[in-house]
């Protein structure tokens, strides 16, 4: 009796340190995977971090200027218009002139002029067309640094390179420095960034049109796609006869959600824009290509959904008389719902990030204007982050850099929300 | 009443095992007829050889069956597993409907309807057969909700008053108002497993159906759970044509009038309970309910 129960638990006990050994090397292994992928995580985050986290701030300069009426309105009408379109630069240029009245020769008065952005003038105007009144007297203004400053503030400008390898010369170096002794630098929170469209000045470029061509394309994507990939989802999983027709379907969904994005972007130039002549570069365009893309994951998700609701469910409805609509939407739908919610935000996340098929319909024109709808030419997001890598100078890197750290805080929140989405509807049957 | 343990105690008999070669041709003759009575005097279902296939012919699960239930009684249906009771009950409410591929011919009446009628409304049928399952499946709603439902979707209730009126009747037939009373809003399915059937009870006889169908709606019960949803059952039977599966041959005797015993999807005797358990005609049954196999 005891023989063969202890011959069969030392057997038992000789395998253990084996079965244990390989659990080890088992926990191990995945604990090593996962260790590695957040180390990179972390570096990508780090690098994106350190790169991009100055450009949030600006240089600024202080300039005295008086708003000389002979300038700005020479015939005294007071019209908005020549108010508007009046040349706010020369005030400036006068203002720099009075700072440093030694310089006197005109390459030296052209260099002179560089220590503040092209568009400086633009604060200027603002001003006077907020309050005409101001016209001849005398204000401090501060005003946007041109990016080669900016770059010499945040240290990206290395003062002891030979004069002819560095962006600013020694007599620029000077006149800085004069600056900064009257504490007329200084570096504020970059509003410009928030609040404008892209620009050649870097000092000057802002992802407003971005983030709003990514959110008027994100809308029109998600209106368009979500009731389309429900209704096929509800459709072919619980109306639908089970034939080879609707296998077929099911194979060329999965088969969709496989295809490389820059296909549906040239499908969307041939068809939408060559076809039906939907504007190029439009938000519209962009969402509708956009849907194509998102919509076999949201089939796919909303079907495995559904499916997940028990059949237990529908009996009960159907048992109690409930149409097959009915039972869908009183019983199945709101169950499946998380669900398909989940589904749907991960498609718009991978939405928000894609560039390639965006490229293919014009998205990737230099548009200054911050779009006002749906059928404005617009870029989105990644497009400008593609846009702003590929420009040649310093300061463009902290702001691609930066545009990286929107977008990646917006992708967060979306999978963040669908996690939690998922937690907070989780059910136990 | 020990009818039931004297049958087990006197019951076997020696010739009732079945010969192990040519057993198929055995048995077919064996079930050429159900034995006892199938018909009721005064029916509210009615059952004409019926015949069900799956799968589009490859299962054939029940095999002309002929039988009556009789208005105001209860009519268990008992038979070893996987025999069709299930099949024929789903049947009766067209519940077999939705699953591919499954067949039905002959003829099933309610009173002079026709139930497999091609112009028949499913929705209208299933307001006047309800059904309770064996496992107990409530809405993820309110309890108040879970009953509600149907009076509201077919518009039984005039206004919200109506509405409250028919909730608390139906709570109060099922044996639960009392239980819940205070906690309508909260959701059916934080129930104890014996409330949620007595909830699912609740929300099919809201909707005043003549019949209803019970598949093993004890099964998933424990003993004192059973206990209530069976004395219900006693009480439901005032009102309504009750047909119910079940497996255990107790709930069978305490609860029903009349009983049909399943096998392999034929019929093989229907008679009163008493009958069955006491004195079984066919010796398959005899063999069932005396634990011979099941
Ligand atoms: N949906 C189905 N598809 C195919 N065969 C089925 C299906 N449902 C039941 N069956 C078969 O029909 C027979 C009767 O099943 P069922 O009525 O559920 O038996 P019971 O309820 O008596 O245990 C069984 O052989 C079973 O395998
Ligand atoms: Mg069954």
């Amino acid at each position: 009796m005891t023989s063969p129960a202890n011959s069969t638990v030392d057997i038992v006990r000789a395998g253990l340190p084996k079965r244990y050994a390989r659990e080890r090397r088992f926990r191990l292994m995945g604990m090593l995977a996962i260790g590695l992928g957040l180390v990179f995580v972390a570096i990508l985050f780090l690098d994106i971090f350190s790169k991009g986290y100055t450009a949030f701030q600006q240089t600024y300069v202080r300039i005295q200027v008086h708003y000389d009426g002979s300038v700005i309105d020479p015939a005294g009408t007071e019209n908005p218009d020549t108010l508007a379109f009046a040349d706010y630069m020369a005030l400036l240029k006068q203002s720099l002139r009075e700072v440093f009245p030694e310089v006197t020769d005109r390459r030296a008065k052209r260099d002179l002029y560089q220590l503040v952005s092209p568009g400086a003038g633009q604060v200027l105007r603002d001003r006077v067309l907020a309050n005409p009144e101001i016209v001849g007297t005398t204000e401090e203004v501060w005003v946007l640094a041109n990016d080669d400053i900016d770059m010499l503030v945040k240290g990206h400008i290395d003062r002891d390179l030979p004069e002819s390898n560095r962006r600013l010369d020694d007599r620029s170096l000077a006149w800085f420095d004069r600056l900064v002794d009257q504490d007329a630098i200084e570096k504020r929170f970059n509003i410009t960034f928030f609040s404008s469209g892209d620009s050649r000045q870097p000092e000057q470029a802002g992802i407003a049109g971005a983030l709003m061509g990514s959110f008027y394309t994100l809308l029109l994507t998600l209106l368009f796609s979500f009731p389309l990939a429900v209704g096929s989802a509800i459709f072919l999983e619980e109306f639908a006869p089970k034939n080879k027709w609707t296998d077929l379907i099911e194979i060329n969904i999965n088969n969709l959600a496989a295809v490389p994005s820059i296909i549906f972007g040239l499908l969307g130039l041939a068809v939408f824009i060559n076809f039906f002549g939907v504007p190029r570069s439009t938000p519209l365009v962009g969402a509708l290509v956009l849907t194509l893309m998102t919509l076999p994951t949201i089939i796919i998700a909303s079907r495995s959904a559904l499916k997940s609701v028990p059949p237990s469910i529908r009996e009960a409805a159907m048992g109690i008389g409930a149409s097959p609509l009915q039972t869908q939407f009183h019983h199945v739908l709101p169950l499946a719902m998380p669900g398909m919610l989940t589904g749907t935000i991960i498609g718009m996340a991978q939405a928000l990030g894609e560039t390639a098929p965006l490229l293919m319909i014009g998205m990737i024109a230099f548009i200054v204007d911050v779009p006002q709808g749906f059928t404005d030419p617009a870029t989105v997001l990644p497009v400008q982050i593609f846009l702003w890598a590929d420009s040649p100078e310093r300061a463009f890197v902290e702001r691609t850099s930066a545009a990286i750290m929107v977008l990646l805080a917006f992708l967060i929140t979306m999978n963040l929300t669908a996690v939690l989405l998922r937690k907070r509807f989780e059910r136990r049957w | 009443m020990n009818t039931l343990s004297e049958t087990i105690e006197t019951g076997p008999d020696a010739n009732l095992i079945v010969p192990q070669e040519n057993e198929g041709a055995f048995r077919e003759q064996q079930f050429e007829d159900t034995v006892g009575d199938v018909t009721h005097p005064n029916p509210r279902i009615s059952c004409r050889e019926v015949d069900v296939y799956y799968d589009h012919g490859a299962v054939h699960a029940i095999k002309n069956v002929t039988l009556d239930i009789g208005t105001g009684e209860v009519l268990a249906m008992i038979g070893p597993s996987g025999c069709g009771k299930s099949t024929i009950l789903r049947c009766l409410n067209r519940m077999n409907d939705s699953i591919d591929g499954c067949q039905v011919s002959g003829s099933i009446r309610l009173d002079e309807l026709d139930i497999y009628d091609k112009n028949l409304d499913v929705v209208l049928l299933r307001a006047q057969i309800g059904m309770v399952f064996q496992k107990p499946n409530p809405f993820p709603k309110s309890i108040y909700d879970n009953v509600a439902y149907g009076p509201k979707i077919h518009g039984l209730a005039k206004d919200k008053t109506d509405l409250d009126e028919i909730v608390q009747t139906s709570l109060e037939r099922a044996a639960l108002w009392e239980e819940v009373k205070d906690r309508l809003g909260q959701p059916g399915t934080g129930l104890s497993g014996g409330q949620q059937q007595r909830l699912c009870i609740a929300r099919a006889i809201a909707v005043s159906p003549e019949v209803i169908l019970m598949d093993e709606p004890c099964s998933a019960l424990d003993p004192i759970a059973t206990a209530k949803v069976e004395e219900l059952i006693d009480e439901l039977r005032q009102q309504y044509t009750i047909a119910i599966v079940t497996h255990s041959m107790q709930q069978a005797a305490r609860v029903s009038q009349r009983t049909a015993y399943f096998h392999l999807g034929h019929l093989v005797e229907v008679n009163t309970t008493d009958k069955v358990f006491t004195n079984p005609q066919h010796h398959l049954t005899e063999a069932y309910i005396t634990g011979r196999f099941g």
